[in-house]
């Protein structure tokens, strides 16, 4: 039975076979793989990309103290962007399923139509949810807009959720039940992250702080995105910065959420704050791609 | 010839195929008719006794003036390919008779199927290899185009046609040759069962052995979802029992897409019914893995309703103030005390009171965060499991019905009043904010929350008038579905319901009455001609500017004239309308004997009046004019 590194390890070595960079997790926090650079920088342009990576992803408001044996606050995607999509794209996928294991004759897969959108990005694709004898394992989806622009090449993103699927795999009711390595149980290695995580998320983040923060990183972003039209040496400006701005209000936007401390009415507002930074970075690194 | 085309793709949304198979029925094949059929990766179009080429034409060419002269004709006919001796005359012209040759079917085909085929419409459509490709709903792998025995040639983002197709994704072959006639014998080796219809047979056919609740919808589904379905049995713990049915259900049905397997007494067993998109499950892996997922979902459900026990539904109305129900019309604490407060008016009791300030508290609990759908039922459910009266717990549950035309109301007269008065506030609020439904665009689904007054009232028999509801635009928006109602739900005629409707509504139970009654005298052999010659009087009424005026029975003449006056003044005016039809006679009578353009004007008037009065005293029923008489037809 493979641990839950061996699947990683079989998946990233599956990918490399494949033509993938293979990245390390971006080290911002992000709620989702697609916000890493890797994903949502990349897409863009017309410039071919394949790369693969685990990104740890937060989830404030999912957090169950560690007590669900399937909501995580943090959980482990494996991240595939394929730019462009290749034809036998679908085929790849399969073969990456096989490659940990899975001898899909003797299961049940389907393809259900799940079409991803994210207000906060701007972003939003075509795709699915792949369901394994009823348990979604992997979201595809392929990309038609990131950052408000409409993308060259149409990439495919594949995001496997590994907790999952390696549960799957060794037939656990629980993710904390998981052998992560050999003799070494998942909750041995995150148990506490989800506890100390949870209650935190929860109980102690410090509303009005959160709100100054934010405030303070969309100042910066803003005050980087605006410098870099009069900017003379293009290539060298640190738009990367300015995204890892986006980065932390997007993750602040999730914290004050899960501490119940934006109301309905705000809630578009604050999305939208956010969007307006993530669309201006995406306009600006695109521009500096197109510069010699 | 016999056609074969098959767009192959990746998988296509379920609910979208129907209406693409719909569209494709209707291609242009040389005047042949399409036979459609569709999987999720697939979509096949068959025809037979296509012909080879479409005929020769004539094709007449005007030429030059006569008065031209010959170079000029020579000059016609040259550019024409022909000879100058191929022209005639017709009148003052030359005219050229030419050939045109038909031209193959594969060549026509080849042209138009690509644009016909990514002109199918779709919900939503995407581009998959760069911004200029082409769009479609998902992206096309491969496609068998065949004519007879040869391959139309054509292409679509890359992928040529030929005579190549797949098999089921993991149990068939990547690669099939096939002609037309070998085609759906080939999916079926390699597990695609092409027929929608045998598909779904197959899943009702397996579930039902298994003991599964059918449903419609769901079966649908599934059907469109799998290329070779097959059904299995898996099992909970039958703890969950503890959990309502409805709960169960939903999370089988909706989050699971599983039949709910009936138990003893009614009740669900500790069982569900999968459908697979596979041949089987020998080893019960499939099996297996589905029981693993339902039980983290039912512990997420058992977990959802054990947290919500500890604040009651009574303690929540203050939270509904932080959910907004319209970003304009404020939270749904406001919505509820205008609810509260519209049952009262509505004559609510004490019950329906009760139920109108709790039925909105639901949303504020985790089972409703979760599952949606179940909004209205788990507040019911709470209810019940919190000691309220069986009457406020069944109207809280009941409040969102009816749901569709075909959903029934609630079942007791509390229920009715909540869920008239919630829907009415809905209405009204965004009417209120000049938000009606315009085209397809409704999104707070007016239109249904419209059609559910509309039922309420006349099914559950509720003696509002319905101008006592609803003013202005909204009181129009209310007829429309008044309308629709009768006409598509009930089988009124339409000209029976405008002539109802014509004549006023006040409540709709009087509206159902007096279509019946039209409905019941309309096939009695009197009744067209009568209604024909209603409107005629109408006519004549209309030319002559009249509106009403006194008969005074000393000016009528002996004879039909009298004998129609002392007919309809004899009947009562909300008499049987059966007697009314019988009035035909002497109207006819009338009509044929004598003039109303009397040169007489005193005459003339006192008959407009005898008409004007006649048509009056019967239009409280209805506006026979309405009524579409044969002699209308065109």
């Amino acid at each position: 039975m493979d641990t839950f590194q061996d699947t990683v390890l079989k998946l990233k070595h599956y990918w490399a076979e494949r033509g993938a960079i293979i990245q390390e997790p971006y080290d911002v926090e992000v709620g989702a793989g697609t916000m890493c650079p890797e994903t949502f920088l990349r897409v863009l342009g017309p410039k071919p990309y394949r790369v693969a990576y685990v990104q740890p992803s937060r989830r404030p408001a999912d957090g169950r103290y560690g007590e669900n044996p399937n909501r995580l606050y943090k959980h482990q995607q494996l991240q595939v962007i394929l730019k462009p999509t290749p034809d036998d794209v679908l085929e790849q996928y399969l073969g990456s399923l096989k490659a940990i294991g899975i001898n899909l004759a003797k299961h049940d897969l389907k393809f259900e139509e799940d079409n991803w959108e994210s207000p906060t990005l701007g972003a939003w694709g075509i795709g699915w949810q792949v369901m394994l004898d009823g348990m979604e394992i992997t979201q595809f989806t392929y990309f038609q807009q990131c950052g408000g622009i409409d993308l060259d090449l149409v990439p495919a993103e594949i995001t496997y959720g590994l907790e999952r699927l390696s549960s799957f795999l060794q037939g656990v009711d629980s993710v904390f039940d998981m052998e992560w390595a050999p003799g070494v149980k998942y909750s041995a290695v995150r148990l506490a992250d989800e506890v100390q995580g949870s209650v935190y998320n929860f109980e102690m983040a410090n509303v009005a702080r959160l709100w100054r923060l934010l405030s303070e990183h969309e100042a910066e972003c803003k005050e980087l995105l605006a410098g870099y039209e009069k900017y003379p040496e293009k290539k060298r400006y640190p738009v990367l910065a300015a995204y890892e701005q986006v980065l932390k209000c997007s993750h602040l936007f999730n914290l004050l959420d899960a501490r119940g401390a934006i109301s309905v009415t705000e809630r578009v507002g604050v999305i939208k704050r956010v969007r307006d930074l993530a669309v201006g970075t995406a306009k600006v690194w695109a521009d500096q791609q197109e510069v010699a | 010839m016999d056609l074969l085309l098959e767009i192959g793709t990746e998988e296509i949304p379920h609910w979208m195929i129907p209406s693409a198979l719909a569209q494709l029925a209707k291609l242009d094949l040389l005047g042949a008719s399409a036979n459609v059929d569709a999987t999720p990766r697939r979509l096949v179009v068959r025809a037979t006794g296509l012909s080879e080429r479409t005929p020769d034409a004539e094709q007449v060419v005007k030429g030059p003036p006569i008065t031209a002269g010959d170079k000029a004709a020579e000059g016609f006919a040259k550019k024409q390919g022909a000879d100058a001796s191929a022209l005639r005359k017709a009148g003052n012209y030359y005219e050229l008779v030419k050939t045109v040759s038909g031209r193959a079917a594969s060549d026509i085909l080849a042209e138009s199927l690509p644009s016909a085929i990514l002109g199918i419409q779709w919900p939503k459509t995407m581009y998959w290899t760069d911004r200029n490709g082409p769009r479609f709903i998902r992206p096309i792998r491969w496609i068998v185009a065949l004519l007879g025995d040869q391959v139309i040639p054509f292409e679509i983002a890359g992928v040529k046609s030929g005579n190549v197709t797949r098999g089921h994704r993991i149990l068939g072959a990547a690669s099939i040759p096939v002609n037309i006639a070998t085609y759906e014998p080939e999916l079926r080796k390699n597990f695609v069962i092409l027929a929608a219809h045998e598909r779904r047979h197959k899943i009702e056919k397996e579930a039902a052995a298994l003991g599964a609740k059918l449903d419609s919808d769901l079966v649908e589904t599934l059907t469109y979802i799998t290329e070779f379905p097959t059904a299995i049995k898996g099992n909970f713990n039958p703890l969950y029992l503890e959990l309502p049915a409805e709960v169960l259900t939903t999370v089988m049905r909706h989050h699971q897409k599983y039949f709910a397997v009936e138990g003893m007494q009614g009740g669900l067993a500790p069982n569900f019914v999968a459908v697979m998109n596979t041949s089987g499950d020998p080893e019960g892996l499939v099996k297996h893995g589905n029981e693993r997922v339902l039980k983290a979902r039912f512990n997420d459900a058992r977990f959802f309703w054990n947290v919500d026990q500890q604040k009651k539904l009574a303690d929540r109305v203050e939270d509904l103030a932080k959910v907004t129900f319209q970003a304009k019309l404020g939270s749904y604490k406001e919505k509820t005390d205008r609810v509260v407060a519209l049952v009262k008016e509505l004559g609510g009791d004490e019950n329906a009171q009760r139920a109108a300030l709790l039925c909105k508290c639901d949303l504020t609990t985790e089972m409703v965060k979760e599952f949606t759908d179940l909004q209205g039922v788990v507040g019911g459910l709470y209810a019940k499991a919190q000691g309220e009266p069986e009457v406020v717990s069944r109207a809280v549950y009941e409040h969102y019905k009816p749901l569709s035309m075909e959903d029934a109301i609630p079942g007791t007269p509390a229920g009715q009043i909540v869920a008239l008065a919630d829907k009415l506030d809905t209405l009204r609020s965004c009417f209120s904010i000049g938000m009606m439904p315009t085209g397809s665009k409704d999104p707070f689904a007016l239109r249904r929350a419209a059609q559910g007054v509309v039922k309420l009232l006349v099914e559950g028999d509720l003696e509002f008038k319905l101008d006592s509801l609803a003013a202005g635009e909204l009181h129009a928006f209310l007829l429309e579905r008044v309308q629709y109602y009768f006409r598509e739900v009930r089988g009124f005629k339409y000209d029976e319901v405008n002539a109802v409707l014509k004549v006023g509504v006040s409540t709709l139970k009087d509206v159902e009455d007096r279509l019946n009654h039209v409905a019941r005298v309309r096939p009695t052999p009197n009744f067209e001609p009568l209604a024909a010659s209603f409107k005629r009087i109408n006519n004549i009424l209309k030319q002559a500017n009249f509106t009403q005026g006194l008969v005074d029975a000393s000016l009528l003449e002996a004879g039909p004239e009298k004998a129609l006056y002392e007919a309809y003044a004899g009947l009562a005016a909300f008499g049987p309308l059966e007697d009314v039809a019988e009035l035909r006679p002497h109207v006819d009578r009338f009509f044929d004997t004598v003039m109303v353009n009397a040169p007489d004007p005193k005459i003339r008037e006192n008959r407009l009046s005898m008409l004007s009065d006649m048509l009056r005293k019967f239009s409280s029923i209805a506006d026979f004019s309405e009524i579409v008489t044969s002699g209308d037809q065109k």
